[in-house]
């Protein structure tokens, strides 16, 4: 009887939806430490949950006791628990930097706390669901969610950036809704177990279109070049734990749902457009990396290069037959989630203590803040994929992955991909490393900011260490 | 051709209707408007399709009445979000976005 309220899934879905509420109740600005506290218990519990699928297979919940098709089940396998893991992970650490971030009368921080509550939630929803219905209603969640946090800031710029956000994720889930509905209208079903064995090779071509709409649907929400335009004024013009939170969580979200889609149910349609998807990761590469040079704002030259960092995980489609290329796209996940979150804290630091968003402004940072600096190169060294960081395993794996099919063009890319990389990375610390000018003034920022930014930053380098058991989890797939 | 087909054939104009809408339109209740028309396709397909010799199938209609929950709280989003802009603007469209 009790039984079922022990679920650790449960309480991954239930226990930010409770502390958003809770913050929403204290007032603007307030429900900090409830965040933080629950947060802190989530990691706990996702760890729990990893623990247990890596030792046993799958966990499921029937919520409520209703069973599908009128309820809603709910499972996590290896990769959703390695998914939980991740968010849970950095939300906590961007948590503690976002209490130090927001002053009380920030106008900024005013709805942080219940929005990123509800952001968490539905993110976690999202990784456990195992129909694609849910699945539509959770992403449309997250991108609810995600669209108030990037108004947050409430000046017109940030309103303009979050309705071009809004409109373009309602169009990315429309999209994938109507696919859904020509599914349910092919198989009578929308549960991802069901439908597995039900597509085969000469599926009607209704499926092929449901196959095509969902992914540029989600190819729009992941922001996938030429799709990105959305991003780099959302990610860009937020405050830094928003944008911390948007490029390391929220777009990995839909991209997990290609993922999902084509490990599951439409395996036999969706691997056609496997190298149209590489093609356009390779150009989001190199346009993203090439913007991200030419910027003139850091937190610019941070978002755009989230767009390139983005591109490497649409790499790993032609290559996800045969063994290697999910865990390179898993470990990317984790690399470029734990590195953003770190940079853009870093930035955000950076931004408050100088008062102004350029790379010029960074003259003499080095010497002022030395432990940002520092959690700025750590982020650096995992995007530009060097040893021994988890971004340098990713690259790795996927080079390999691609070698061992004779695929070498997408190893050449993944090269390229991490010199450009370098110059941008390089750009900003050879500014921070110059003289300070005499005029310059810096403004006091809190310990605790620096060092939730440096810990974020030195996680991405020391997961390359414990790449194994990363592995291990994702072996339990269902 | 059973008149389920013909639901679904109507709520795919109407989806591409308002996708067309939502990239072409420059006013943005327009273009919230234009939302709405996408959705109710979707919707609109969801239940037209899944009519099987007049038997009344109720997923899609719990599925239905789930997504216009959402629909609506996008809807209003997209409301408080273009009543904010105009308030700090004047206009009911979107600014260029000015950088770099």
């Amino acid at each position: 009887m009790i039984e079922p309220l022990l679920d650790p899934l449960v309480w991954l879905i239930l226990l930010p939806l409770a502390w958003a509420v809770l913050a929403f109740v204290l007032g603007p600005g307030r429900g900090a430490w409830p965040a933080i506290a629950s947060l802190a218990t989530q990691c706990w519990l996702a760890f729990d949950l990893a623990q247990k699928v890596g030792a046993g297979g799958v966990a499921n919940h029937v919520v409520g006791g209703w069973s599908a098709p009128l309820g809603i089940d709910l499972a996590v396998d290896g990769l959703s628990a390695s998914m939980l893991l991740l968010t849970q992970a950095v939300a906590l650490l961007l948590a503690i930097y976002a209490r130090s971030y927001f002053k009380s009368d920030d106008p900024a921080g005013t709805w942080f706390w219940p929005l990123m509550g509800f952001l968490i939630s539905s993110l976690n929803a999202l990784f456990v669901s195992a129909d694609l219905f849910n699945l539509y209603v959770t992403l449309e969640l997250v991108g609810l969610a995600a669209v108030g946090l990037v108004a947050a800031g409430g000046g017109a710029q940030q309103m303009a950036a979050a309705l071009r956000y809004l409109f373009a994720t309602l169009v990315g889930s429309g999209a994938y809704l109507l696919g859904v509905a020509l599914i349910y209208g092919a198989y009578g079903t929308v549960s991802i177990a069901t439908l597995l064995p039900l597509v085969t090779d000469d599926a009607p071509r209704l499926v092929w279109i449901a196959g095509g709409l969902m992914v540029t649907g989600l190819m729009l929400k992941t922001a996938l070049f030429p799709f990105h335009f959305w991003l780099p004024p959302a990610h860009g013009g937020a405050p830094a734990p928003v944008s911390a939170l948007l490029s390391a969580l929220v777009v990995k979200a839909s991209f997990y749902l290609v993922l999902r889609l084509w490990l599951g149910p439409l395996q036999t349609v969706l691997p056609a457009f496997a190298w149209l998807l590489a093609m356009l990761g390779a150009a989001a590469i190199f346009w993203g990396s090439w913007q991200a040079i030419r910027a003139v704002k850091l937190k610019r030259l941070i978002a755009y290069s989230t767009v390139a960092q983005l591109g490497y995980l649409f790499l790993i489609f032609p290559l996800l037959a045969a063994h290697g290329a999910l865990e390179a796209g898993v470990m990317q996940i984790f690399a470029h989630g734990m590195a953003k979150a770190g940079m853009f804290a870093a930035a955000g630091v950076l931004i408050k203590a100088t008062g102004q968003d350029t790379v010029a402004g960074l003259a003499g940072a080095v010497e002022r803040l030395p432990v940002t600096m520092f959690a700025f190169g750590l982020a650096g060294i995992t995007l530009m994929g060097l040893p021994p960081s988890s971004g340098f395993l990713a690259k790795w794996l996927i080079i390999e992955a691609a070698l061992a099919q004779g695929h070498w063009i997408i190893a050449v890319v993944v090269l390229a991909g991490g010199l450009l990389a370098a110059v941008y990375v390089l750009r900003v610390l050879r500014q921070a490393f110059l003289l300070t000018p005499a005029s310059a003034t810096l403004t006091p920022v809190p310990r605790m900011l620096e060092w939730s930014a440096f810990a974020l930053a030195a996680a991405s380098v020391l997961l390359g260490l414990r790449g194994v058991e990363l592995m291990q989890l994702l072996g339990a797939m269902a | 051709m059973s008149t389920g087909f013909i639901f679904a054939l109507t709520g795919a104009i109407l989806f591409a209707a308002g996708v067309a809408g939502m990239i072409l339109i420059g006013h943005l209740l327009r273009r919230i408007l234009a939302f709405n028309l996408m959705g109710s396709g979707a919707f609109l397909v969801l239940v037209g399709l899944a009519q099987r010799q007049d038997v009344v199938d109720p997923v899609p209609q719990a599925m239905v009445l789930t997504g216009i929950v959402v629909a609506v709280a996008a809807t209003a989003l997209a409301l408080a979000l273009v009543r904010k802009l105009h308030a700090l603007t004047g206009q009911f469209e979107l600014p260029d976005d000015v950088d770099d």
